[in-house]
């Protein structure tokens, strides 16, 4: 693992302390406003935030524009930028754009398929996959050229990350499947929502065996359930996410009213047990349309205050 | 081979509505295997039509031809001496023949019987299913000799995404995963290893990327 800090993020881990990010999706429309708001409620509790990019296919104000205005803010964006919606020239040229403002963090992900946004008669571009993001934008960074071979002037210098989801089936290349990331020039992962954490265990046992831990910085990915009904939607209806059956029932278990609260005492429990587990270097927190619970996740689960780096 | 689907009659007779001499011509080649557009669906067209102009008290002479192929100009110049006795012709091949048969008959009106689809195979009868979209760069060699591009819905080379559950894709419980197939395979072939080789960007240039494409084979040129 590189030793020069790209981003706040990047030293926390060089640090060694247990990173967090959270993450924000853009609004609907034009008003800058409410992604600001999110981010101003959870800016102290986090080391830096996630723009998703048209997450799920609904088209929304673009990632880059977002992440824009929190580095206005003084808070550290991580650039989600899916293969989905753009050909290999756009990629590059936002990548360039996106350094241009010297947003220090990119995911590189494929993107959810069309078919499940607003746009479902719309084409996908996927000219390049996420694996090959990741090199597109390692290449642009560390040898400072272009795909085509040019050399780029004032290369981009972002920490670049990538997703794993270690319940996705085949299980069985789950970790070969992060070792071809890390192949790639992944050097931070976030991962999928993990609320089956013997399986995680299981795939974070893998990973250590063959030590990718230690090329690789891995941030657990933790949703809190609002509602009993959200976690029956997760576990029927969101593909790849493994909610365990008991998880389910302790929240159908919860009178309504006490839900909400439940779902937060299940995702600090997860922390918990999370923090227990080698090579997890930190965790990401996506509570979805759901901002506000970020600083007490993080109060509670004694990741506040976050350290001084400066 | 080329894999079709009948349009609906509705929307045929939307362009045949005005006509009262009309030719519909099938082809024997894929189109038939598929059943889409071989003598037996010409058959079919030509009496659907027939009775909808008769409850319409109309008088429309339809008639049925089916050729060998509509994608070769011998078999084309078959119908030379009738096509321009007819107002419009109704080709059931698949868009190759519809736009060759309307390049050749420069001042007719031809107009497609069929949705053509993809290149498919025959899984069962009735049940055809996509293999290859004719990228024009083979990689079959570097995935198990199943495709990605025709049968991701990301068309990932370097796959499978989280969306992979059971060997389905997530776009479409009936669909399968084409990267669990690939996985699948190699673990058959005793060469799972060869998942971890990182496949490269790809060369789309052959590709439609490329614009429309050309086969020129000068050595068995005439």
């Amino acid at each position: 693992m590189s030793d020069t800090a790209r981003s706040r993020l990047h030293r926390m881990l060089l640090e060694g302390h247990l990173a967090v990010t959270s993450e924000c999706g853009p609004p609907r429309g034009s008003d800058a406003e409410s992604i600001k708001k999110k981010a101003e409620m959870i800016k102290d509790y986090v080391d830096a935030v996630n723009i998703t990019d048209n997450q799920t296919s609904v088209t929304r104000l673009c990632s880059m524009a977002a992440c824009i205005h929190l580095k206005l803010m003084g808070v550290e964006p991580v650039l989600q930028m899916v293969t989905r919606d753009r050909n290999r020239i756009a990629i590059q040229s936002d990548i360039l754009g996106a350094a241009s403002f010297d947003i220090p963090n990119m995911l590189c992900l494929s993107g959810d398929h069309q078919s499940f946004g607003d746009c479902p008669q719309g084409q996908n571009v996927h000219d390049i996959d996420s694996m090959q993001l990741i090199q597109t934008v390692r290449l642009m960074r560390d040898e400072g050229k272009f795909l085509g071979g040019a050399e780029i002037n004032r290369p981009p210098n972002m920490f670049v990350g990538a997703a794993a989801n270690p319940f996705a089936d085949p299980f069985e290349i789950r970790v070969p499947r992060l070792a071809k990331k890390v192949a790639a020039g992944a050097e931070f992962i976030q991962t999928q929502c993990i609320y089956n954490l013997d399986k995680f265990e299981e795939w974070m046992k893998g990973v250590c065996d063959r030590g990718l831990h230690e090329k690789v910085y891995i941030l657990a990915g933790v949703t809190p359930f609002k509602s009993a009904g959200m976690a029956k939607f997760m576990k029927n209806r969101v593909p790849g996410m493994d909610v365990p059956d008991e998880v389910v029932k302790r929240m159908a278990d919860t009178p309504k009213e006490k839900q909400p609260e439940e779902g937060i005492n299940i995702c600090i429990e997860s922390i918990e047990r999370l923090k227990t587990i080698k090579g997890v270097s930190g965790f990401h927190i996506m509570a979805i349309e759901w901002e506000q619970k970020v600083p007490e996740i993080v109060e509670r689960a004694e990741l506040y205050p976050r350290p001084k780096i400066d | 081979m080329i894999i079709a689907e009948k349009k609906p009659i509705e929307e045929i007779i939307g362009y045949i509505d005005d006509c009262e001499k009309l030719l519909i011509l099938g082809c024997n080649e894929c189109v038939t295997v598929c059943e889409a557009g071989g003598k037996k669906e010409v058959g079919v067209l030509a009496s659907a039509l027939r009775m909808y102009f008769l409850n319409q008290g109309r008088e429309v002479k339809i008639d049925e031809i089916t050729l060998e192929r509509q994608c070769d100009h011998e078999y084309l110049e078959e119908i030379r001496d009738v096509a321009d006795q007819y107002d419009a012709i109704v080709s059931l091949a698949c868009g190759v023949g519809v736009q060759f048969l309307a390049e050749k008959y420069h001042s007719q009106r031809v107009y497609p019987g069929v949705n053509t689809c993809f290149l498919g195979a025959t899984e069962e009868r009735g049940r055809w299913t996509e293999r290859c979209q004719a990228c024009g760069t083979c990689i079959l060699a570097y995935t198990g000799g199943i495709c990605p591009i025709a049968r991701c819905a990301k068309r990932l080379l370097n796959g499978p995404c989280g969306g992979s559950s059971n060997g389905k894709c997530e776009i479409n419980p009936e669909l399968d995963c084409a990267w669990q197939l690939i996985i699948d395979r190699l673990k058959a072939l005793g060469r799972l290893e060869d998942y971890e080789k990182l496949l490269e960007i790809k060369d789309w240039s052959t590709d439609r990327a490329g614009g429309p494409r050309k086969v020129v084979r000068e050595d068995i040129q005439i």
